[in-house]
Parts: structure tokens; C-alpha cells; sequence
């Protein structure tokens, strides 16, 4: 029985360094090559010598597939492929290809420069990385060699999110890598078609929230950042320079345009026309109205958002700054939070996690006092807020997912094992299918069982849905019997049985045959039964002849003969 | 499987394909070419064209001052202009399933088709073609609408007038079939049944046949597609190029094992090279420009036009040219500009690496931020006081009938020191400047059509080899105006299959398979045996379950048990499975295995047909013949069971 075996090397009960292995129809691949924010040391990246122990990759892997540009899910790409040695295709969309190589820059930037760390890949081996990528388009068919092939569709989540279809043969394994099943401020909802896969792989990140609640969120975080500039105080956002800062940007810009606010908006420089093209210039992969007024109205060129100037911190009056990086390491966001810090009347948001070591994460800790270079101490006193921004599929969306693509099994991953659980208990209850989630390192395999394609003459097809009978079956090929017969070079062969009954019954041949004919009649009701001129009685194709004994006319030897087709009818 | 032709025009096709119990049209492009018969539309009032002469036959028995105009020694139809449609009389418009479309310049009929004709199909394109498809159908009805023409002229279409009529409008075609343009209503709807696809994405269509796109290297998102089951292959070509212009290059291996290849779509200026007539273009403009003079390029707002101004990005430093304004108007040119930076998936290698960057993949973004290139929705509004000379205008539309580029023609039409560049191939611009006649202006003609010459196509044929080809006609002949030349048409091994407006072609098809599945529980219960090496065969007794063209084979299902007199619920009908046989039975192993079950008492009599075996123990006679074996014994089913067994080995 062919299988289908899945592997996760991260993300397996877990959330970050997403990295699962999949072995169907003889083919093996990696979805995802994602890094953990959690760690420092070895556990950062996925364990890859689960693959194997000595050397490269290339060998063991038939293709990888990268979902989204969030470095949870392509962080150790250039690790994997320049460090541990990995010269297959690398597939992943447009946007993603574009924009990961930034964030992964960006990400090593500050592991290598501001940690110090050695032993880690550098710009050129993100470039080498990079170069291995193959582009997917949305739906289009890609032939990864001649039994594998795979299939995006659109995942919402962030720009370019993907989903796949992975099929060999007539096996085929759906990955959602992140996704996001309700439009949002700058995205569309996931879709897929019913496409039936043996395993549907989905991220359970909100497992166990019933409606995201995502717009309560935008609304607190709005909220906060009026309260702040209501009251003469400045609002510092440190964001990294693509995804999430484009969406707040949407936020507080429309937000602006509707409460008819005059406060300023900047955002540090050297991002905001960089990274803000990149959503000009994909445009076709947000949402449905973004992508109609583009051409009127672009919603990534912002009237109220500005660029910002170091000088413009210590402007008087309420203002609102977009800063990088993300998480107040280094650089812009952490010079104007030093300025800031003292006054309770100002505010920082983090959009998103937080590095152990760094400023962001110790303030998000309720750190008040911060030791800076030189022996300084910093009071922080404005106000830290928190807020989570990532659009992820809630136990109703991935129910949604379940019913658009109707899986055979389903296998989830990226999440906490406690909330896989319990959706695992809901999928099983409401669509009788199978439910795995194997942690990491843990192999599930499913037995997938395949129908077998052939191909049927088609004169044969056509009077078999009339008729309905035995057909012959080789070299992949359905025929009618005759033509297979004919083909090989083959007769048919008659085989027919006699078989001699003998019976006490005083009257002539004839009459003896016509009580047995008339006898039959009665006792096979629906049944052809003919007495024929001959002297003989047909009961279907089975021939009844009557003869005497030589020595006893009275014993009569019944002669019963059938062909070898009719032993099938009575069994 | 069949083809119908409904257009005669070789690069606007609209064809049909039944194929599968599937009925397929194939692109649906509306042949312009019929507005050359009529008046231009001027925007503001023209006093020239208003004073044109009527017409009125030579012996003056014919009079239709009020519709037909003289201008030049030209007879021109003074009314709203009028296109010829694809053909709507040679099938029930009704019955097709599903549209596909290969370019935005061969979808303009749509509306036509799905509106009105009880159409109730899909149609399939990509999305950058239904984009600026929808930009080219907004434009010209923007062009109709907005200089409305009360008089609609239909006397001249009466067949008896209209032989009297002198030529081009006497040879006309199909007059009374011509139609007004859509409105935009008729456009949005139409558009809504576009179903969008991405280049080599499989759709399936009632089970039966799988379509897909392939880029085909013209045109932004220009497709040709693949329409397959499981044995049969036809693929239609349309529009392709093999030039490195900016749309992703063309997929020509997916074409291959084609059963039938339908050809359309080739170049329409075989003779001219498209980068020599770019070299043309330039320097023309150059010319004109430095003495003083206006250039005005008629053209369509979406396509070469990209290319020229991406050319003209580099030529206009180098010539000099750093001042001179350059103005693209119409109503659609800000979308137009706009749309062509966002569609990297569908660009070509270069651009798409600009797109990473992030720059705009087109430079005419540049050319507007130095504020070199203005684009205008019209001559009206800001355009009029912004305007200097001289300059350069690209505006439509190309035919010169309507759009701002009549406006020009009467404006810069007397001076000498202004030029006019052709650049698009599908009007003849003779026939185009007729009605401007006599001009002053200077005429450049540079069309420029990247797609596939006759040279490039055999190539093509050569290396994906299709059993058969279709094309128009007028591919399978040298042009009228160039009988000489054999290498400007196809010749082909066998020869195409030529097609012409009306046309009902029967495809040279044998379909011998069909694919069915057989379901793993029956799959399973199968025992094939090898007949000889490589070939094995297994008998199948299976029920045929057929749902949306898909076939199944299932476990026939048990018969009923003996003891149920009387089935309630009958099952479908099974007729009983016949189980086969087959070669013959060879003596000596025969006899072997009945030794192996104990029967040793064999007596064998040599018959001309075979052997006789006589089982004495048993009192069983086994007669064996080539074909056939009979055993006649008492009744003793014991014994029968191993003879099957054996006979089943063979």
C-alpha cells in the first residue's frame, strides 16, 4: 500500500522554525525552513540532520517549498541551503522571493552585528540562497520533474502568503503554511478548491479562538494611539521595515482621514518608499479593493505618512513614528525611545515578538530600568503596549478550509499542543477523518490507497455503458476480450462439462424429457427455459438430453452439459 | 471533433471547437478593419469634413448624399462606424460551454457574444488580459459615446445599392451583420463571466477536457492554451512571439505531441523587422522634432506602445530631445501606465529583477516622475493649456476614425513640417489616411508586429511537431501583393488544414481511449498472468460507474443470497460476469497435474482434433482440442473442481 509520510522538524506542536518533511510517491520535500525567535543556541534552526548525518541535502530532497517571507517559516533557508549544502529548487512567490531576502538580512544583521555571533551565514549566502529560488505564480501547474508537481493558491496572511498543493501521481498533500480565511485591511481571504488531498497540513495558531479577533485588536491599538495624541503625547512604533508596518500604516492612515486628525505620522527613513513599493508593485496580491482603486488612489501612498527626520523627535506636540528596527535593539526606534522614555505622556507599540536580550524584550517583561553603554540607567516611564497583529485562520476558519478542500486526513502543526488538541477532537467529531499531530521529529504516516488509472478502448467504454461485462486488463490497457485475445495472438478456449445422472423413470426419452421440462418450469420461476425440437431442454445455455440405459429402459441417463461460464453463475 | 470558423480575419480569430462533448470558442476577436468604410468622428466640429460632397451615382439614379461622403476620389459612410462580428449564424452561440481567450486585442467581440445570444458559459483569461482588455473596451466606447452620431446610415447596405457602389465599400462583406459598439454596461457584464486563470494552470471542464494557458510571449498575459484529455492534445497557437520584448518569453516545449496545432495569429508585416522599423521610428521622430515640427503616433494604449516609450527612454538624451514634451492621451492612459508596473509574474526575466529591487519594471515610470512624458484622459480639460509644440503625441485610435487622433489629423494634417508614424500593423494607413486626403503632413510607416513570422513558425512546427495543423487561408499562400514570395507562407508536411470565415472543418482525429479508474478493491482482487514477458492480462469483471465524464471501475456487487425468494431492493442489473479462457491445453502437463491429485488410470486416444482422455477410475471421458476441452463425467463435483483449477492456469 503506497503512504505518505510527514515529518516536522519544527513547528510540530510548536510555533516557529515551521520546517516539515514530506515523503510521497517516492518523492521527499520541505515545506518551510523556518528559525525559532525563541532561542539562541542550536534550537534556533531545525534539526536537519534528522535528513541525514553527513553533508548536504541535494540528494535526500526533491524540492523545497517556502510559504511566506516571515522569518518563523524561511529564517534558516540560507543556513539549510549554504551552511548545511542544499543545490535543489527552491519555490516560492513572487512577493515572498522579493521580500525575503530583506528580512533575511535584516535578521542576520542583527544576530551578527549587534550580538556578535560568529558562525552564521552572511549577505553572500543569502544572495547564493536566493538565486536557487523558482518563482510561483498563483494556480499555475509547476512540474518539479515529471511525477511532481505543485500548486499555490492564496493563503491572505501577508503579502504573498501561499498555500500548496503538493500532487504525485494520484496522491496529493495540501500545505497551508500561515493563512488568514477573512479578507483584512490589506489582504484577501484563502481560498482552495476542492481538491481532495490525502493530507491537508494546516497551521493551528488560533485553534481554539472561535472568531479572531482581530478588528477588536485594530480597535484597541487606534484607540491607544489617539488617547496618547489627544493628550499632547507621542506614540513610537518600532516595526521591521516590510508587512506589519505597511498594514498599521493602512490603519492609521485611514484612521487620520476619518477622525480628521492633524497630528503628524512619520515613519524613519530609508524604509518608507523602499518597502511601501514593494506593496505598489504587488499590488495584484491584496485585496480586492486595494486592487480596484489602485489606479485612482494607491493605498500604499500615504498623504498623512511622512518621512521622518532625527531632528523632527524633538519637535513639540503629539506625533506618531514608524521606526526601525522592530525591536529596539539598535538604530532609529532605540534613539527615539531614549528620548521619549522619561515622559509618562508617551507610549510604545510593539507590533510584534521580541528577541530575549534586547530592549523590547526586557521593557515588554515590565523592565522599568534599563542599564544602557557607559554605565547609564534609563527610567522608562512612558507607557509599553503590546499587540498582536498577525492574521492567522481561527478554529472556524480552518473548519472552512477543511470543508473547501475536502482532505482525507488532516495533520496540524504551528500550534501549542494543548489547542491542537481540542480542535483535533472538533475535526474528528465533525468530519470523520483522521487527525495527527505528531511533534517534532515525529513521523506520521498515512496509507493513502490510490485507484489505478488505465485506459479503455473507447468502442469498448461505449457498449459497456450500455451493456456491462468482462473486459481484459494489460499493459495498463482495458479491452474487450475479443481484441485482447486478438492482440496477443490467442483463441479462446471452450471448456464444457457433461455430466451423466441416472434416474428411474418408466416412460419414453421424450416423455421423460418433457416431465423434466415441465417439472423445471415450475420449480425456476425466471428463468429461459425452452424445450427445443431437438430433443433437448435448455435451461439458459445449460442442455438437459435424455437417453436410455442399454440394458433398463427404465433407467435413463440424464445428460447435463454446460460450459465452463455457467460453474460461475451457481457459486 | 470539429471546427468552426467564425472570423476571416487571420490575427483576430474566433473559432469553435467541439471536441468531447465540449464546446470550446477560441478567442473572440472583432475585426475593426470595416470602420475604414466611414467618416471620422472629429471631437470638436470639423468644417472640412462637413463639407465633403454625398455621393450620387454617375448616372444619378442613385442618391445617398445624406449617408455616403466623397473625399479624395473615396466613397466614405458619414455614421456612427460599424465592426464586423464573428460570424453568429454557423452554431448555436447558445451551447458554448466555455470562452478562452489568448490577448487582449482578441477578446474585443466579447460582448457581442456573451450578451444577448443566451450565452451561459465561462470565460478564461489571465489577468493582466482581462485588465487592459477591459482598459481597449473602455476606451473605445469611451471614443464612441462621447461624440454621439445621430444618423445611423443603413440605406448603402442594401445589397442591390451596394453593388453599385464603387470599391472598397462595393466588396465589402457582411454588411448588414455589422454592429455599433457596445455599450459599457454590456462591457462590465460580459467581463463578469471572465473566469481568471494563471500560465500552465490546469482547469478541468466537466471532467472530460483540460484546459491551460501557456505564455505565448506577445502581449501581457498573452496565452496559448492546451486543450487535453487523457489521449487527445489540441493546441491553439495565437499571437506569439519569440522577440525579447517585455512580456515572459514564449512556452513553446508544453506545445509538443500535438494530435492537431491550430495556427493563427501570425505577423501581418512578414517583411518588416520590428527592430529595424523601431530604429525607423526613432529617428523619424528625431527629425521632425529638430525641425520644428509635431510627431503623431496613432496607437493603442496598451502593448508596443511600452515598448516605444521604453525605447524612447534611451534615445531621447542621446538625441537630444531632453525638452520635447512628449503626451500620451486617452481616456484609459493613466490605467494603462499604471497597470503595466504591476504585473511582474507576467514580465519578463529583466523586468522581473527590477521588480525585486523595488523599482517600477517599466521606465516610463521615470519618464513621468521628470515629467517628460504627461498623460491626458482627453485633449480637453488640462490637456489644452499644458500643451506645447513642438512635440510628440501617441494617441487613438490607430485606425484614425475616432479617439483624439482625429482631432490632430485636421490639426497638424496641412503642415509639412509635421509627421505622422504608423506603428500599429492591423490598418493598411493608406487606407487609414484616405479621408484625410490630400495632407500635407509627412506619412512614416514603421509597423511594428512581434509575433511570429513564417520563418520562426516552421522552426517551430519543426521542433513540437504536430500531427496536423489548421490555419486561415490566407497562411497557406503568398500574400496577394507578393506572389512571388513562397517563403512568406506555410508549407507543411502534410499540408495545413486551411480554414476562411464559415468554414466547418472535421479534425483529423481517431480518439481510441478513454481513461477509467479502476477503485483499489478491485484493483486489488485482480490476478493477472503473464502471457508473455512484459504483458500480463488479468480478466475484469467490474461494474462501470460514470459521473461528470469520469469512469469507474467498482467490484461488481455480491449477488444475492439464495435464500431471499424475493429482492425488495433490486441492485442495477449485473449481467453475470463471463469469465475467459484462452491457448490450449498441453497434454503432458495435463496429465501431470492429474497424477499430482491422484488420478493415474489415464487412458489417451490420439483424435484428429486432439486428444481423449479416459479416467477409468472415475469413469470420466476428457476430450481436449485446440480449442476447447469437454469432460463428461458422473456427478462428481469433487473432480471438477481441480480440472478448472488446472484449465484456469492456462
Amino acid at each position: 500500500m503506497p503512504e505518505i509520510k510527514v515529518t516536522p522538524l519544527g513547528a510540530g506542536q510548536d510555533v516557529g522554525r515551521s520546517c516539515i518533511l514530506v515523503s510521497i510517491g517516492g518523492k521527499n520535500i520541505m515545506l518551510d525552513c523556518g528559525m525559532h525567535m525563541g532561542y539562541n543556541d542550536d534550537r534556533r534552526f531545525p534539526d536537519f540532520s534528522y535528513i541525514t548525518q553527513n553533508g548536504r541535502l541535494t540528494e535526500f530532497l526533491d524540492c523545497v517549498i517556502i510559504s511566506h517571507f516571515h522569518l518563523d517559516h524561511c529564517g534558516a533557508l540560507p543556513y539549510m541551503s549554504e551552511m548545511v549544502g542544499y543545490d535543489g529548487p527552491i519555490y516560492m512567490t513572487h512577493p515572498t522571493k522579493a521580500i525575503c531576502p530583506i528580512l533575511l538580512e535584516d535578521f542576520r544583521k542583527i544576530t551578527v552585528d549587534k550580538k556578535g555571533e560568529t558562525n552564521f551565514f552572511t549577505s553572500q549566502m543569502i544572495k547564493d540562497c536566493m538565486k536557487k529560488v523558482i518563482p510561483l505564480n498563483l494556480h499555475q501547474t509547476v512540474q518539479v520533474d515529471d511525477e511532481l508537481e505543485i500548486k499555490a493558491y492564496y493563503a491572505g496572511h501577508v503579502l504573498g502568503a501561499a498555500m500548496v498543493h503538493i500532487k504525485v501521481g494520484s496522491e496529493s498533500v495540501v500545505y497551508t503554511g500561515d493563512y488568514n480565511m477573512t479578507p483584512d485591511r490589506h489582504l484577501g481571504a484563502a481560498w482552495i478548491d476542492k481538491c481532495r488531498p490525502d493530507i491537508l497540513i494546516s497551521e493551528s495558531t488560533y485553534a481554539t479562538t472561535i472568531r479572531d479577533s482581530k478588528r477588536c485588536r485594530e480597535r484597541d491599538f487606534l484607540k491607544k494611539v489617539h488617547e496618547s495624541i489627544e493628550r499632547g503625547g507621542k506614540v513610537l512604533i518600532p516595526v521591521f521595515a516590510l508587512g506589519r508596518a505597511q498594514e498599521l500604516c493602512i490603519l492609521l492612515e485611514t484612521f487620520w482621514e476619518r477622525m480628521n486628525l492633524k497630528a503628524p505620522i512619520y515613519f524613519s527613513t530609508g524604509l518608507t518608499e523602499k518597502a511601501n513599493h514593494y506593496y505598489k508593485l504587488f499590488i495584484t496580491w491584496t485585496n480586492q479593493k486595494i486592487r480596484k482603486t489602485f489606479v485612482q488612489r494607491n493605498m500604499f501612498e500615504f498623504k498623512h505618512i511622512k518621512a521622518f527626520d532625527r531632528s523632527y523627535a524633538d519637535n513639540p506636540g503629539p506625533m506618531v513614528v514608524f521606526a526601525t528596527p522592530g525591536m529596539l535593539h539598535a538604530g532609529q526606534s532605540l534613539q527615539i525611545f531614549k528620548k521619549w522614555a522619561g515622559n509618562e505622556k508617551n507610549m510604545v507599540i510593539m507590533p510584534g515578538y521580541c528577541v530575549q536580550g534586547t530592549i523590547g524584550h526586557k521593557i515588554l517583561n515590565g523592565q522599568r530600568k534599563l542599564e544602557m553603554e557607559g554605565r547609564a540607567t534609563l527610567d522608562v516611564k512612558l507607557q509599553v503596549e503590546y499587540m498582536s497583529f498577525s492574521a492567522h485562520a481561527d478554529a472556524k476558519g480552518i473548519m472552512q478550509l477543511i470543508r473547501m478542500a475536502e482532505p482525507r486526513n488532516m495533520l496540524l502543526v504551528h500550534g501549542e499542543a494543548v489547542k491542537m488538541e481540542f480542535l483535533k477532537g472538533k475535526i474528528e467529531q465533525e468530519f470523520s477523518i483522521n487527525c495527527y499531530m505528531p511533534a517534532n521529529g515525529e513521523t506520521t504516516t498515512v496509507t493513502t490507497n490510490p485507484s489505478v488509472p488505465v485506459d479503455i478502448s473507447l468502442n469498448l467504454l461505449k457498449r459497456e455503458m450500455a451493456l456491462g461485462g468482462t473486459v481484459c486488463y494489460g499493459d495498463g490497457f482495458l479491452v474487450s476480450s475479443e481484441q485482447a485475445l486478438k492482440e496477443l495472438g490467442l483463441n479462446e478456449h471452450q471448456l464444457r462439462f457433461t455430466c451423466r445422472v441416472q434416474l428411474q423413470d418408466p416412460h419414453s426419452d421424450p416423455d421423460t424429457l418433457h416431465r423434466i421440462y415441465t417439472h423445471l418450469k415450475s420449480v425456476l420461476k425466471g428463468y429461459t427455459i425452452q424445450h427445443l425440437p431437438d430433443g433437448t431442454v435448455m435451461v439458459e445455455s445449460i442442455v438437459i438430453k435424455v437417453s436410455s440405459s442399454a440394458e433398463d429402459p427404465n433407467t435413463k441417463v440424464l445428460l447435463l452439459s454446460w460450459s465452463y461460464q455457467v460453474t460461475f453463475l451457481r457459486c | 471533433m470539429k471546427l468552426y470558423c467564425l472570423s476571416g480575419h487571420p490575427t483576430l480569430p474566433c473559432n469553435v471547437l467541439k471536441f468531447k462533448s465540449t464546446t470550446i470558442m477560441l478567442d473572440c476577436g472583432l475585426d475593426t478593419t470595416s470602420v475604414l468604410n466611414f467618416l471620422p468622428l472629429p471631437l470638436v466640429h470639423s468644417p472640412r469634413l462637413s463639407k465633403l460632397p454625398g455621393w450620387v451615382s454617375k448616372d444619378g439614379t442613385i442618391n445617398l448624399e445624406k449617408e455616403l461622403k466623397e473625399c479624395a476620389g473615396r466613397v466614405f459612410v458619414d455614421s456612427q462606424p460599424e465592426f464586423c462580428l464573428p460570424e453568429r449564424e454557423l452554431l448555436d452561440l447558445s451551447t458554448i460551454d466555455v470562452i478562452l481567450i489568448s490577448n487582449y486585442h482578441c477578446m474585443m467581440a466579447l460582448p457581442y457574444i456573451t450578451e444577448h445570444t443566451g450565452f451561459t458559459g465561462t470565460v478564461y483569461a489571465t489577468e493582466p488580459t482581462l485588465q487592459i482588455g477591459r482598459l481597449l473596451m473602455e476606451e473605445l466606447v469611451n471614443f464612441m459615446e462621447r461624440v454621439p452620431k445621430a444618423q445611423s446610415a443603413t440605406c448603402w447596405k442594401n445589397k442591390e445599392i451596394q453593388r453599385m457602389l464603387p470599391g472598397p465599400l462595393k466588396d465589402a462583406v457582411e454588411v448588414w451583420t455589422w454592429k455599433r459598439c457596445y455599450s459599457m454596461q454590456e462591457v462590465n457584464s460580459a467581463l463578469s463571466k471572465v473566469q481568471l486563470v494563471g500560465y500552465s494552470q490546469k482547469v478541468e471542464l466537466f471532467g472530460a477536457v483540460q484546459i491551460s494557458p501557456l505564455s505565448s510571449g506577445y502581449s501581457l498575459g498573452s496565452s496559448n492554451w492546451i486543450i487535453q484529455s487523457h489521449h487527445e492534445k489540441v493546441s491553439y497557437v495565437s499571437g506569439s512571439s519569440l522577440l525579447t520584448t517585455h512580456p515572459q518569453p514564449m512556452d513553446q516545449s508544453s506545445l509538443k505531441n500535438s494530435d492537431v496545432l491550430i495556427l493563427t495569429g501570425l505577423t501581418q508585416m512578414p517583411t518588416a523587422n520590428p527592430d529595424g522599423m523601431l530604429g525607423e521610428f526613432c529617428s523619424n521622430l528625431a527629425m521632425t522634432i529638430r525641425a520644428g515640427g509635431n510627431v503623431l503616433v496613432p496607437c493603442y494604449s496598451s502593448g508596443v506602445i511600452y515598448d516605444l516609450l521604453e525605447c524612447l527612454y534611451q534615445f531621447i538624451e542621446s538625441a537630444n530631445l531632453g525638452t520635447t514634451p512628449f503626451y500620451f492621451i486617452s481616456p484609459v492612459a493613466n490605467s494603462s501606465l499604471e497597470f503595466s508596473q504591476i504585473f511582474a509574474e507576467w514580465l519578463c526575466h529583466n523586468k522581473q529583477t527590477k521588480v525585486y529591487l523595488p523599482e517600477p519594471p517599466f521606465p516610463h515610470a521615470e519618464l513621468i516622475q521628470t515629467n517628460k512624458l504627461k498623460h491626458y484622459p482627453s485633449i480637453h480639460g488640462d490637456f489644452s493649456s499644458e500643451f506645447r509644440q513642438p512635440c510628440v503625441v501617441f494617441t487613438g485610435h490607430p485606425s484614425l476614425r475616432f479617439g483624439d487622433v482625429v482631432h490632430f489629423m485636421e490639426l497638424w494634417g496641412k503642415s509639412s513640417l509635421n509627421t505622422i508614424i504608423f506603428t500599429e500593423p492591423d490598418f493598411s494607413y493608406l487606407d487609414a489616411l484616405a479621408p484625410y486626403q490630400p495632407l500635407a503632413m509627412k506619412c512614416v510607416y514603421c509597423p511594428i508586429d512581434t509575433r511570429l513570422n513564417f520563418h520562426q513558425v516552421s522552426k517551430l512546427l519543426k521542433e513540437v511537431q504536430p500531427l496536423h495543423v489548421v490555419c486561415p487561408e490566407q497562411y497557406t499562400q503568398p500574400p496577394l501583393s507578393q506572389s512571388h514570395r513562397s517563403d512568406l507562407m506555410l508549407e507543411l508536411q502534410p499540408p495545413p488544414m486551411p480554414y476562411r470565415r464559415c468554414s466547418v472543418l472535421n479534425l483529423p482525429f481517431r480518439r481510441r481511449y478513454e481513461r477509467v479508474y479502476i477503485l483499489p478493491e478491485l484493483a486489488n482482487s485482480l490476478v493477472p498472468s503473464e502471457i508473455k514477458p512484459g504483458t500480463s492480462v488479468a480478466t475484469v469483471s467490474a461494474v462501470l460507474h460514470s459521473k461528470d465524464n469520469k469512469h469507474t471501475l467498482q467490484p461488481p456487487p455480491a449477488p444475492p443470497t439464495k435464500k431471499r425468494k424475493r429482492v425488495i431492493e433490486e441492485p442495477p442489473v449485473v449481467l453475470a460476469p463471463k469469465p475467459l479462457l484462452s491457448g490450449a491445453v498441453p497434454l503432458e502437463a495435463f496429465l501431470a497435474t492429474l497424477q499430482k491429485h491422484g488420478i493415474s488410470e489415464v487412458k489417451v486416444e490420439e483424435t484428429a482434433d486432439g486428444h481423449i482422455l479416459h479416467l477409468q477410475a472415475e469413469d470420466t471421458l476428457i476430450q481436449l482440442e485446440e480449442d476447447g476441452t469437454h469432460i463428461v463425467c458422473d456427478n462428481n463435483e469433487p473432480l471438477r473442481s481441480p480440472e478448472r483449477c488446472k484449465l484456469e492456469g492456462n
